[in-house]
């Protein structure tokens, strides 16, 4: 079978470099997110400077109840498929406007399970197939500045670990991405350390690496292992008066 | 917006702490239009001066997807932020070659017709806008325009050449040049002087490409000493069996990280380098079959070149006199080796007709130099661009960072129309650089 991966999320910056590092590799690409002709161009910058199959399909997150259509509709079934799509917010506007927490909560959860629960069981009678999922370090310990987008990630880093344990028997293999700092249209405009921003490119490289040895779950930088666990031994005593 | 840093373009003045901003959609973009007064479109930072530098930068290099490519026809279309040397490696193996090319591949296509760069064939393909098919503009109040040769004309020839201040290119449809290898015949003729240098331009003019590297520091007999160097694409049988004939460049390895001491550069080492790479050539002629990469781009296999003049940077000066005018030529080049102000890589190269409105190629010698820093530079150049503005000639906008005001309208014949062809599509003008504020074309 052709090697072949859908992209969740293909707009955003991750999602871009993954495409080209997956073409570059002879893979067939498949684009999946919600603007039409960002997806186009994207489809035909990918076959014209690889050579390898490319097509954009209309994906909507939070539109769950479409997700059923969305998946059944995708010509061939993609040998892997990643989630990459997410919402940063804003944490102080979210503690106040419920419409903006729902979102982040949504986004990065809600919608990450109902469209991978389809994927995992359709990869699971199959009894073949990769989902890789982007979490993020956030989602390791909530801090007062995020924890928001952090708790939402949490429970998707939560989702994907159980989901691995289920799959695993069965030939499907999950990997979770925990990335720190990433330059993207996400984090334009923060004043983001130097030395633990990675960018797209250097991301989508360490993805498909791991992706081959089969990795269970990544830090996109090795020093935020080492941060987070940090991060993760402060007791709450002292945790909670931290204000980061 | 993005923010703040120091930006500074290949020649390394000025530099400017402003925000650059990037966008890999039309809605962001537009977005940009309505928040900001003026703009200037930048890519890879290339030229040399001021022209892609100003209050606010919109950066092209997230807008960079191709968009078709007809392999059979030879045509490709893409976004502004594409690089010719992505193109490159996209279309050579199909047997396709850029139509003009500088000498970096590391401009982007929106650059390469904001300056429409010229290339070792000018004499014979023209610049690169003769082989544009159309492009897609946005102008100031975000109206996008698709301009043909033929469709919004004068837009069209403003544009090429127009150092982006008729708006944000955001696509081009390019025409492509067949090849049969990606190889090239060269042939070096060596000439002990100018006359004889410029003799050999005249008999090889049929050559598609021909430029010459000039020794503008020798004297007496041996003044304007120089390589001739002609190429033509090499046919599948000149190229050594086993080879792979439609090999792409590699990517660039070597990095210069520091700026070098100014002192390895000095007067010496460069009159030095001068005669060594005259003597470097043995004989009279020398034929031979080399990679296009080598041919078309010497330099790029080190990044950041530009750094061996050290921090204080260095002067690209390219200018371009009527063919009448040698003996201003001559004049003008006894000055410069009188003064010690050449470097190495002096170039000279026979022009042909001029394309778009405010293009700098017109028919006639041009002589590009990189001259280091001094503190008594810019008086000498000021005399230069008296001497050459007066005999009709002109300066490249896209190597231009000090050139005055008086000298841009006194030697752009048809500025005036190009600056009623920018107002007639921006209103109120919306694209302005440095560039353009200190030449008084905008605002």
């Amino acid at each position: 079978m052709k090697k072949s991966i859908l992209i969740l999320g293909a707009t955003s910056d991750i999602g871009k470099a993954l495409a080209k590092r997956y073409a570059a590799e002879g893979w067939g690409i498949f684009l999946a997110g919600r603007d039409r002709d960002q997806l186009d161009r994207l489809a035909s910058d990918i076959k014209i400077r690889y050579n390898v199959p490319a097509d954009a399909h209309y994906f909507d997150a939070l539109a769950y109840d479409s997700h059923k259509d969305f998946w059944k509709n995708l010509q061939d079934l993609p040998s892997v498929t990643v989630s990459v799509f997410g919402y940063l917010g804003e944490q102080e506007t979210a503690e106040e406007d419920w419409e903006m927490c729902q979102r982040i909560l949504d986004t990065n959860y809600t919608a990450a399970v109902s469209i991978l629960n389809l994927v995992s069981n359709s990869y699971l009678e199959r009894g073949q197939g990769v989902i890789i999922g982007i979490s993020s370090v956030a989602g390791d310990r909530g801090r007062s500045s995020n924890y928001l987008y952090g708790s939402s990630k949490a429970a998707f880093t939560a989702y994907l670990s159980g989901l691995r344990a289920r799959m695993f028997a069965k030939n499907v293999h999950v990997m979770t991405v925990k990335p720190g700092f990433v330059m993207t249209k996400m984090t334009a405009g923060m004043d983001l350390p130097p030395l633990l921003t990675a960018k797209p490119g250097a991301v989508a490289n360490v993805i498909f690496k791991a992706m081959k040895k089969k990795k269970n779950v990544i830090y996109v930088e090795g020093k935020w292992r080492w941060i987070m666990l940090i991060i993760k031994l402060i007791p709450e005593t002292i945790f909670k008066r931290l204000k980061f | 917006m993005g923010k703040r840093k120091e930006i500074s373009n290949w020649g390394r003045y000025p530099r400017i702490e402003k925000k650059e901003s990037l966008f890999d959609n039309i809605p962001v973009l537009d977005g940009f239009l309505s928040d900001a007064d003026t703009l200037i479109a930048r890519g890879m930072g290339r030229c040399y001066g001021d022209s892609s530098l100003g209050e606010n930068i919109i950066n092209t290099a997230s807008f960079n997807r191709f968009l078709a490519f007809d392999d059979k026809e030879g045509v490709i279309e893409c976004e502004s932020g594409v690089t010719l040397d992505e193109i490159l490696q996209v279309v050579v193996p199909k047997g396709w070659f850029i139509p003009v090319t500088p000498g970096t591949k590391f401009v982007t296509v929106g650059g390469a017709i904001a300056s429409d760069i010229h290339g070792k064939n000018h004499h014979i393909d023209g610049s690169f806008s003769r082989h544009v098919l159309s492009l897609q503009i946005k102008c100031s109040d975000g109206t996008t325009y698709h301009c043909t040769p033929t469709d919004h004309a004068d837009l069209f020839s403003a544009t090429c050449g127009g150092m982006g201040l008729t708006g944000i290119i955001l696509s081009a449809k390019i025409r492509l040049k067949k090849i049969a290898t990606a190889y090239i015949r060269q042939k070096q003729l060596k000439a002990p002087s100018l006359d004889k240098l410029l003799e050999l331009f005249n008999i090889y003019q049929d050559y598609t490409y021909s430029v010459a590297w000039v020794d503008c520091l020798s004297k007496g007999k041996s003044f304007g000493r120089g390589i001739l160097m002609l190429g033509e694409h090499a046919e599948e049988q000149e190229v050594k069996p086993g080879v792979d004939t439609l090999k792409v460049h590699k990517t660039p390895k070597f990095n210069i990280p520091f700026n070098f001491p100014s002192l390895v550069l000095n007067k010496l080492t460069i009159r030095l380098f001068n005669t060594l790479y005259y003597l470097k050539n043995l004989r009279e002629e020398q034929d031979s079959v080399v990679h296009y990469d080598g041919f078309f781009y010497p330099l790029d296999n080190i990044n950041n070149w530009n750094r061996m003049y050290g921090k204080r940077g260095f002067f690209q000066y390219q200018f371009v006199l009527p063919l009448d005018k040698l003996d201003l030529l001559k004049e003008v080049m006894l000055l410069i080796a009188k003064n010690n102000k050449a470097s190495f890589l002096s170039v000279l190269k026979v022009f042909g007709e001029q394309d778009g409105v405010l293009s700098f190629p017109m028919k006639g010698y041009t002589l590009a130099l990189d001259i280091p820093y001094d503190p008594h530079l810019d008086q000498f150049l000021d005399q230069l661009d008296l001497m050459i503005s007066e005999g009709g000639g002109r300066f490249y906008l896209a190597k231009d960072a000090r050139m005055k005001k008086e000298t841009f309208w006194q030697t752009y014949q048809q500025a005036d129309k190009f600056l009623e062809i920018v107002n007639k599509y921006n209103p109120g003008s919306s694209f302005s650089s440095l560039q353009s504020q200190r030449l008084g074309i905008t605002s």
